[in-house]
């Protein structure tokens, strides 16, 4: 295989090429590196790459799948959010208060994807604290999206869609809170799941807001998808809301074999508010023309109504800053991270060292989150929201007694310009519109590529099912996919292809 | 004016569990600072709690022993403030719906007799670490330094309602819980170490008013001794202020122990905003009705259980309390009994001459060095009337220094000693005979009407004798020959 069908190469392939013995893992983790450094610079993706360290790992893989020990994922490249802890490797958050933060362990997904044998190539760069939807909030600078640079390529893991949508990699990982996975999947016209809350461990996921963090992957594919789920998706003791249930296999049901209609039987519910009123255009229509590919690949349709759905983003904005007010307590400048240069008691220590650590974002929803668990607000904000949540969770169950995967736009429009909405949170906010609720729920849901806007820009499909009803989420959009080639266009950058 | 005293305590147990209440950290006391802690007690980004269910089983061991509610869901909750010995920014306790809700302490108050304190709840949570400040400093720098050892150690807070009206039943009602949390095995009740620690809510107002007066809490006392100090002061200070002409402020004030005061910590318009919320990293805790029975089968004798058995044997209130409260003392009792001794003069013995030899071992938790059976045995021959009381005091010395080993020592020693009283009647009349011949003074002055000479005559006969004679013989012959 040339470089550049290496590089948009699917998972699938790749671990066939290596298991074949047509590449090894240092080949492939060379070619990564290179295009990394080809692309890095304009695109602004990662924030630490440690080549030495990825390719001690490739060697380590080419020796296992020479020993017949490897898997489907040996010897594949991969990035993690800078989020993710990774042992040895510094972990920043896209922040100032952890630029040189080590850890001494490694996150539970990031522990998994190396017992695998994936090759860790470098950390992605993000909102900071995964706070933001377009990140461009990191202390090291704003992400580009590959297919117009001076667009945002989405948030808050803006860095790892850009590298697997520039081809820089195959694989990466995200965390999703309000759609921080599914928003720049859509942006960057790659896949990115939000799994079911619980079956993928958060610890070592530094928290925003943890009842409504998710780590998941992104790739090209839903099937790829579902081979980074399948090493993804366990039970950890170390994390009390990790699910324990039997493993699945999440490619098996897209392995099967049907026909010309194989998504006969599946209901898709379109919910009447994904369609009204805020969305582009170009992204409703298609939208709709991907409603009619589903219908062609044997989809029933039907109507929805979720109207407690357009609570999500107040309600969200009342729950994530109160958790995140407490989560990131924790960086005091006592014991690591940043600690102001000069103080002159304690309380001046803490207050230089938050001013200075933090940057506007963060420090906005510490401020939203304090507030409202205040005493006397509780009730009136953190209280009610909680109530509204749980009537947004019923709807959806109810929801799901109609249909079996519900459909929409994953934003209400494709990527926008650097800068535009960074001095109106309420317009960026916004854009997570209709994303939220599945972190409200906890419900899994996928963004796939569905087309494009006559500038050039993707756009992304929704897709939400039942809790722990992957499987079937990834089935449509596998089928989806093998009847549409959107999720093979690649953006003009050097090395790829035109659309 | 007369006043009433009111107090309601709030006590920290630390659990015994072997490790922390949300890591596998060890929970050992004394180590090297931060050795015991794990990423989790030094909150590294990324890390999560999970519960230790040693924690909370001993938290159910509580709930039954003081007869309240072990709520089925309960829910942990993040108390949010700063402070550099709290890692998280945060403490994870339980807040509106604590494990344990209601039941009571019976203590029998030195001026009230029987009471049940209520309980108000017993909420699982976690310590915080140690800020230490001296001997860190460098080059004229004051520096602090924090050892998370203790961080995140369980405790169970144990909140009374404001049910006890005096220092000495305070003290009476957490000596009475430390006896508890001890034979119920959760709580080693060391406090030296601060395994047991008191908060105290102290008010008065005047006697027969039934609205409860402005509060001040006085936090970590933690001795009995202290707790008695710190509430005598705080009553004193708040009685006087009133009859000043003064006003109560509800504040928080600390003990200062080498002053003997309290003083003024922060006032209640100053009291933080902890921002308290369900803690989203753990679920509620829920607990199978199953596991509650289950605990409640293996649950030991409980004190006053134990105290009411005694008064059933025939032991005053104050020999029935003060026995069962001690895990050492009742032991020896229940041996003493068992090896066929008197139930009241066990508890006499045990109260009297073993708490003594006790209270003159050194360290913390003396060893007893005469058990229950040997005391029986003991106590047994001075029933029988083979020694006096007198000679079972130097038998029980000896016994305690070792003279002799085994379940028979007392009978060794009597032996060993010749100690055996002298209850042959003809022999006794001899030496009261010789007494009578060498004493005629005294004698004389009896016959004269002076009773006490006759104490005295008695004296002499038992000094003949070593004491062995029975007093009792002793009596009757002298009274017999004198008149004759």
């Amino acid at each position: 295989m040339s470089q550049e069908a290496l590089s948009a190469a699917s998972l699938a392939e790749l671990a066939r090429e290596l298991a074949a013995k047509r590449i090894s893992s240092l080949e492939l983790t060379r070619g990564v590196l290179e295009r990394l450094d080809a692309l890095n610079p304009a695109l602004n993706a990662f924030v630490t790459v440690d080549p030495e360290r990825a390719l001690a790992e490739a060697r380590a893989a080419d020796a296992r799948i020479a020993a017949g020990a490897g898997g489907p994922l040996t010897g594949i490249p991969v990035a993690h959010k800078d989020v993710l802890m990774t042992a040895g490797l510094r972990t920043t958050c896209g922040s100032r208060m952890l630029a040189d933060f080590v850890a001494p362990y490694s996150a539970f997904v990031v522990e998994r994807l190396a017992q695998a044998g994936m090759v860790l190539v470098g950390k992605t760069n993000l909102d900071e604290f995964a706070m933001g939807s377009s990140s461009e909030t990191s202390h090291f600078g704003p992400v580009k999206n590959p297919w117009d640079l001076a667009c945002v390529p989405g948030g808050s893991s803006g860095g790892s869609a850009a590298a697997v949508a520039a081809r820089i990699i195959p694989a990466a990982t995200g965390t999703d809170t309000g759609g921080s996975i599914r928003q720049p999947a859509a942006l960057t016209g790659v896949c990115g799941l939000k799994p079911t809350y619980g079956l993928c461990s958060r610890y070592g996921l530094v928290a925003f807001a943890s009842s409504l963090d998710h780590p998941g992957p992104f790739a090209r594919s839903a099937w790829d998808c579902a081979l980074l789920l399948n090493a993804m998706a366990a039970h950890d003791a170390r994390d009390s809301t990790s699910i324990l249930r039997e493993p699945e296999d999440y490619t098996r049901l897209l392995a099967e074999a049907r026909g010309a209609r194989p998504l006969s039987g599946v209901r898709i519910g379109l919910p009447r508010e994904y369609f009204g009123e805020g969305v582009d255009v170009e992204v409703a229509a298609a939208i709709d023309a991907a409603v009619a590919e589903l219908r062609r690949l044997g989809a029933a349709t039907v109507e929805l109504e979720l109207p407690a759905v357009k609570h999500s983003v107040p309600v969200y904005y009342v729950i994530a800053p109160a958790e995140a007010s407490s989560n990131l307590s924790r960086f005091d400048g006592v014991r690591y991270g940043h600690r102001a240069a000069s103080y002159a008691d304690l309380t001046d220590m803490y207050r230089k060292t938050r001013a200075e650590g933090f940057g506007a974002e963060v420090k906005r929803r510490i401020l939203v989150g304090t507030y409202v668990l205040s005493h006397g607000y509780y009730d009136a904000y953190y209280l009610k929201a909680q109530q509204v949540r749980r009537l947004i969770a019923e709807e959806f169950a109810r929801g799901f007694e109609r249909c079996d995967v519900v459909l929409g736009p994953v934003a209400p429009t494709a990527a926008f310009k650097l800068g535009a909405k960074v001095d109106d949170p309420v317009q960026m906010y916004l854009n997570d519109i209709f994303t939220i609720a599945a972190n409200l729920t906890g419900v899994p849901a996928l963004s796939v590529p569905c087309g494009f806007t006559r500038a050039g820009l993707p756009i992304g499909l929704h897709l939400q099912a039942q809790h722990f009803a992957e499987a079937r989420l990834l089935d449509v959009a596998h089928r989806y996919q093998q009847a549409t080639d959107w999720h093979t266009r690649m953006p003009a950058l050097p090395g790829c292809r035109a659309p | 004016m007369k006043w009433e005293v009111v107090i309601g305590l709030e006590t920290h147990a630390q659990l015994s569990t072997a490790s922390k209440i949300f890591s596998g950290a060890p929970t050992a006391f004394g180590a090297a600072p931060n050795t015991q802690a794990s990423a989790v007690d030094i909150a590294l980004p990324g890390v999560l709690p999970v519960l230790n269910m040693g924690a909370v089983e001993r938290a159910i061991r509580f709930g039954l022993a003081v007869g309240g509610t072990i709520n089925q869901r309960s829910v942990f909750a993040r108390k949010n403030y700063f402070y550099p010995d709290l890692p998280k920014g945060y403490q994870i306790s339980q807040y509106e719906i604590p494990v344990v809700q209601g039941g009571a302490v019976r203590i029998v108050s030195p001026t009230r007799g029987e009471v049940d304190v209520r309980l108000t709840r017993a909420h699982l949570e976690e310590d915080a670490g140690k800020s230490l400040h001296e001997g860190l400093g460098i080059a004229n720098r004051e520096l602090s330094g924090i050892d998370l050892n203790r961080a995140g150690t369980p405790l169970l807070e144990i909140v009374s309602e404001p049910d006890m009206r005096s220092p000495d039943e305070a003290v009476t009602y957490v000596r009475t819980l430390h006896t508890l949390v001890k034979r119920i095995a959760i709580c080693d009740g060391n406090m030296q170490e601060g395994s047991f620690r008191f908060d105290a809510n102290v008010s008065v107002r005047p006697a027969g008013e039934s609205k409860l007066g402005t509060r001040c809490e006085i936090k970590n006392l933690n001795s009995f001794r202290f707790l008695h100090q710190a509430i005598e002061f705080e009553v004193r200070r708040q009685i006087e202020l009133i009859e000043d002409g003064g006003t109560i402020v509800q504040e928080t004030r600390l003990y200062d122990a080498e002053r003997n005061e309290t003083r003024s910590m922060r006032r209640k318009e100053d009291a933080q905003d902890y921002r308290y919320f369900p803690d989203p990293d753990l679920p509620p805790l829920v607990i199978d009705p199953a596991w509650i029975d289950r605990v409640r089968a293996a649950l030991p004798e409980l004190p006053e259980a134990v105290r009411q058995r005694y008064v059933g044997c025939g032991l005053s209130p104050a020999d029935a309390a003060s026995i069962s409260a001690s895990d050492t003392m009742s032991s020896v009792f229940e041996g003493a009994l068992g090896a066929g001794a008197n139930a009241r003069t066990a508890a006499n013995w045990v109260r009297g001459e073993f708490a003594a030899a006790l209270n003159r071992q050194e360290g913390d938790e003396p060893e007893p060095r005469v058990t229950g059976e040997q005391l029986g045995r003991l106590i047994r021959r001075i029933d029988e009337g083979s020694i006096s009381n007198k000679i079972a005091k130097e038998v029980f010395d000896a016994m305690w220094a070792g003279e002799a080993k085994g379940p028979n020592a007392a009978d060794a020693i009597i032996e060993k000693r010749g100690l055996k009283q002298i209850s042959d009647a003809a022999a006794i009349e001899k030496i009261v005979d010789e007494v009578i011949v060498a004493n005629a003074a005294t004698v004389a002055e009896y016959r004269a009407g002076k009773e006490k000479a006759f104490n005295a005559l008695v004296g002499k006969v038992m000094a003949a004798t070593q004491g062995k004679a029975n007093p009792a013989q002793v009596n009757a012959i002298l009274k017999k020959k004198l008149a004759g």
